[in-house]
């Protein structure tokens, strides 16, 4: 081994210990619930709380409407914006960074001042009301990344061409964004799409200042009033999320056509 | 009125205009290239037929029908490009699909349709690949097919051949104008290779800046160029200036040797003016024609089944001619005193 190959092998080797140790240490505090043996226990409580399965499953919902209405959103927009606006595209990259600034309190403060039970629109007011303000208030959260990776994928396309091949072959515009321009950001677009989940999941402050019973709420509640049960909670959000960058692995290395080879 | 008819189209790009006034009728089943250096407004007049760029003036009529106002997807017009545009995400039999698919047709009409198509492109087994499989001669093919499949009434051709190399270019050439051929279709072949706008085409229109130079049968357009530009773009030639004697008996002097054009000359006497030469219609020594100068062997290029000859002039300049290699003679030297010869037919009297 030349020395050159020692100090990297040692700065990975270190980085590794910097990440991992940390998540060492809460699996193994999460499995001493019970005194002198190594157990799942607190994973057994955890799971089987229905509190837990309630809110869990709440909030994947929540999380997959986040990514539709994104989808929706995103895809035509950036689609448009390099196709007949390029001068735009600083400043919807401008808009769309927006959310990284500006804390999400100051946005369901927002909300709430506008569509509070006095307003013209009491959102609030409702179930459904405070559902659609949180897809909506998610919807903004996710654009940095949601618009970023589909604009990032329609780089890597010739879409002025594919659209005016579409085009002459009779297509309209709905054909051409459904069956020749989603396809081919698809995997852009499942990316935006895990970080969006990865999100939404673990969302509190929105949540929770429209008093909506969501997974980061619980966490929370969880973490003030438990040992043990937390550090497991931890641990299921972190297989959760790197389980949603595997995916994007996958989805990458085996998508049934490459983008890159042409 | 023409089956495809363009009449006084123009673009301005701002204060840009590409496009100056162009008009121009395609018969039905008739195969036209337009032919220019890049930015003479040939792939502007295309887009503009095709619905993809919306026309400063002007009107386009396809069978009487005026298109002008019709954007793209109702125009009824195939349309192949330079970089392919295949979709990526479908395999080559849902490409070539596409368009029916978009027209409603049924499913056992589509798959026979396809059939139909890749036979006719010689690649009856690679339904089923996608893109990415192909070579650059194949992709341009299904990209072909494609366009053909939902019968359009008109096909355009945007530099189709530019991003394949040189063999697969005059292949997939002769391949194109076969196909023209056989289904009769319209069509309109957009180039800036002169020898895929010569060897393809029923009529070229030669284009600088934003104008058709010239519309003609190749033939027409190689022989008799109507100005300056179409002779200097298409083909070789050997511009030589000479001094004008008599304009309306078209005698000059060319190089101090007295020369009877046969046809009257622009300008006055006592004027120099410029006279054009293909350097196939000289010869090396004294048989090639009615006029014979004297010179010396400036430079020899070996081109293969031709050998390109520079010689100097006496009385001044230079005139490239070609001669057919002959394995049992070996070329000229350079520096040697020649004759050459040629014929006051084909001298070419050039419009500024």
């Amino acid at each position: 081994m030349t020395g050159k190959q020692l100090w990297s092998w040692l700065a990975v080797v270190f980085a590794g210990l910097y990440f991992l140790l940390p998540l060492v240490g809460m699996f193994d505090f999460s499995m001493r619930m019970q005194r002198g043996v190594y157990s799942f226990e607190a994973y057994r409580i955890v799971l089987a709380d229905p509190q837990f399965q309630q809110t869990f499953g709440y909030s994947v919902a929540l999380a997959l409407l986040t990514i539709v209405i994104g989808i929706l959103l995103v895809v035509p927009t950036a689609y448009f914006v390099r196709l007949r606006f390029p001068g735009l595209r600083p400043a919807i990259e401008f808009i769309t960074l927006l959310p990284l600034v500006i804390p999400p309190i100051v946005i369901v403060f927002g909300y709430i001042r506008i569509y509070n039970t006095s307003s013209v629109l009491p959102l609030t007011g409702s179930w459904w009301g405070t559902n659609i303000l949180l897809l909506c208030g998610y919807a903004v959260l996710s654009l940095p990344y949601m618009y970023r990776s589909v604009d990032t994928g329609l780089r890597t396309i010739d879409i002025a061409s594919l659209t005016e091949a579409a085009q002459s072959l009779g297509a309209g515009w709905a054909r051409i964004l459904a069956v020749v321009i989603l396809p081919n950001v698809f995997v852009s677009v499942l990316s935006g799409a895990f970080l969006t989940f990865a999100i939404v999941i673990g969302e509190y402050v929105f949540a929770a200042l429209l008093n909506v019973n969501s997974f980061g709420p619980y966490m929370v509640w969880m973490g003030g009033n438990r040992a043990y049960e937390p550090s497991a909670l931890a641990v299921v959000a972190f297989v959760i999320t790197w389980a949603c960058m595997g995916l994007i692995q996958l989805f990458t290395r085996f998508s049934k056509f490459s983008t890159a080879r042409r | 009125m023409a089956f495809l008819d363009i009449r006084h189209l123009q673009k301005s790009f701002g204060a840009l205009r590409v496009v100056q006034d162009f008009t121009l009728g395609i018969e039905k089943g008739e195969f036209v290239s337009f032919l220019g250096p890049s930015g003479c407004g040939k792939t502007t007049v295309l887009r503009m037929v095709a619905g993809f760029e919306t026309p400063t003036s002007g009107a386009v009529s396809i069978d009487g029908h005026d298109i002008t106002g019709l954007p793209a997807n109702r125009r009824k017009i195939g349309m192949v490009f330079q970089a392919y545009a295949l979709f990526p995400n479908l395999t080559v039999a849902d490409n070539i699909g596409f368009g029916l698919r978009v027209a409603g047709q049924g499913k056992a009409e589509i798959a026979r349709r396809v059939g139909e198509m890749l036979e006719l492109i010689g690649l009856p087994q690679l339904g089923s690949r996608y893109p990415f499989q192909l070579s650059g001669g194949q992709q341009q093919r299904v990209a072909l097919a494609r366009a053909l499949a939902p019968r359009p009434q008109v096909l355009l051709l945007d530099e189709p051949l530019s991003a394949l190399d040189a063999k697969i270019r005059v292949s997939l050439r002769e391949e194109i104008r076969r196909i023209q051929r056989d289904l009769g279709i319209t069509t309109i072949f957009v180039t800036h290779d002169q020898e895929e706008a010569l060897s393809m085409s029923d009529r070229v229109v030669v284009m600088h800046q934003g104008i058709a130079d010239q519309v003609g049968t190749p033939f027409e357009i190689y022989n008799r160029p109507a100005t300056r530009f179409v002779a200097e773009f298409v083909g070789t030639l050997n511009l030589i200036d000479a001094d004008l004697v008599d304009a309306a008996a078209g005698h000059v002097r060319l190089g101090g040797v007295p020369v009877t054009l046969g046809r009257p000359a622009p300008g006055r006497a006592g004027e120099r003016i410029s006279l054009a030469l293909r350097p196939e219609t000289v010869a090396l020594g004294r048989d090639g024609g009615d006029i014979v100068l004297p010179g010396r062997i400036a430079e020899v290029h070996f081109l293969g089944p031709v050998l390109r000859v520079r010689v100097a002039v006496e009385g001044g300049g230079f005139i490239s001619l070609d001669t057919f290699n002959q394995a049992d003679r070996p070329p000229p030297s350079v520096g040697a005193p020649v004759d050459i010869s040629m014929s006051h037919r084909d001298l070419l009297v050039l419009a500024a």
